[in-house]
């Protein structure tokens, strides 16, 4: 199927690559399907999820396994229910990043990791209950906000 | 807004079942109780408001596809060489 997008113009997907999301994501409850894009070109640790249905919305996204040594993800069962996980191998777990105009403060959501079944194409974003990794992760820098420069 | 008064060890009902009581006041600070089914996901609001909050500021990308992929990043943080040529 075509796809048109903001940030790659109009695109082909598979359609049998789409991933429904069935409660959307917090904030985007509405947009339930998206398409991963760029996951197979390894020169970049960030590919994209890129709403189906709506052009302009796009998330960046990386895998929080590389960006934080020791990252694990812990939510209830019933939250992994909600997309029917079964095994943790037929997981792929993805992390959203937030790239503001200076690159330098980029940050990915380690709290609040996206979640995608692979055995049937649905995924969630959980949000851990403990604080144990931050919503906004420092990537540049090792987790702490860089120091202001000087100008 | 409905407004209730519990006091300490009382308990309100949200539909058949969904249960929030009062565990222990201190001060400012009421400790709750809550007793839900498994599908009923509860966050502490300022959570949840702050992954809205930051789903919203990520959905704004100011750098393009290109620029992104020149970004080089290793594990936790560290740099890597820009250039490798």
């Amino acid at each position: 199927m075509q796809l048109n997008t903001k940030h790659f113009g109009i695109i082909e997907v598979d359609e049998k690559e789409t991933l429904y999301f069935p409660s959307g994501i917090p904030g985007f409850e509405d947009v339930r399907k998206f398409v991963l894009l760029g996951r197979q070109q390894n020169e970049s640790p960030f590919f994209w999820l890129q709403s189906v249905d709506r052009p302009e919305l796009a998330f960046v996204v990386t895998d929080p396994f590389y960006i934080k040594e020791g990252y694990y993800v812990d939510v209830d069962d019933e939250e992994a229910a909600e997309i029917q996980i079964t095994d943790p191998e037929n997981v792929l777990t993805l992390a959203i990043v937030t790239i503001p105009e200076d690159i330098r403060y980029m940050t990915v959501n380690l709290r609040a990791p996206v979640l995608i079944n692979t055995k049937n194409n649905m995924g969630k974003q959980v949000i851990m209950k403990n604080d144990t990794f931050p919503v906004k992760y420092y990537i540049m820098t090792g987790g702490s906000e860089p120091p202001a420069v000087k100008e | 807004m409905l407004v209730l008064s519990r006091k300490k060890g009382q308990s309100i009902i949200i539909g058949n079942d969904i249960e929030i009581s009062v565990i222990d006041i201190q001060g400012e600070q009421v400790r709750l109780g809550i007793n839900a089914p498994g599908n009923v996901k509860v966050y502490r609001k300022e959570v949840y408001d702050e992954i809205i909050r930051e789903n919203r500021e990520a959905s704004i990308i100011p750098v393009s596809p290109e620029q992104i992929k020149g970004i080089r990043i290793t594990m936790n943080g560290k740099p890597e060489d820009k250039e490798k040529n």
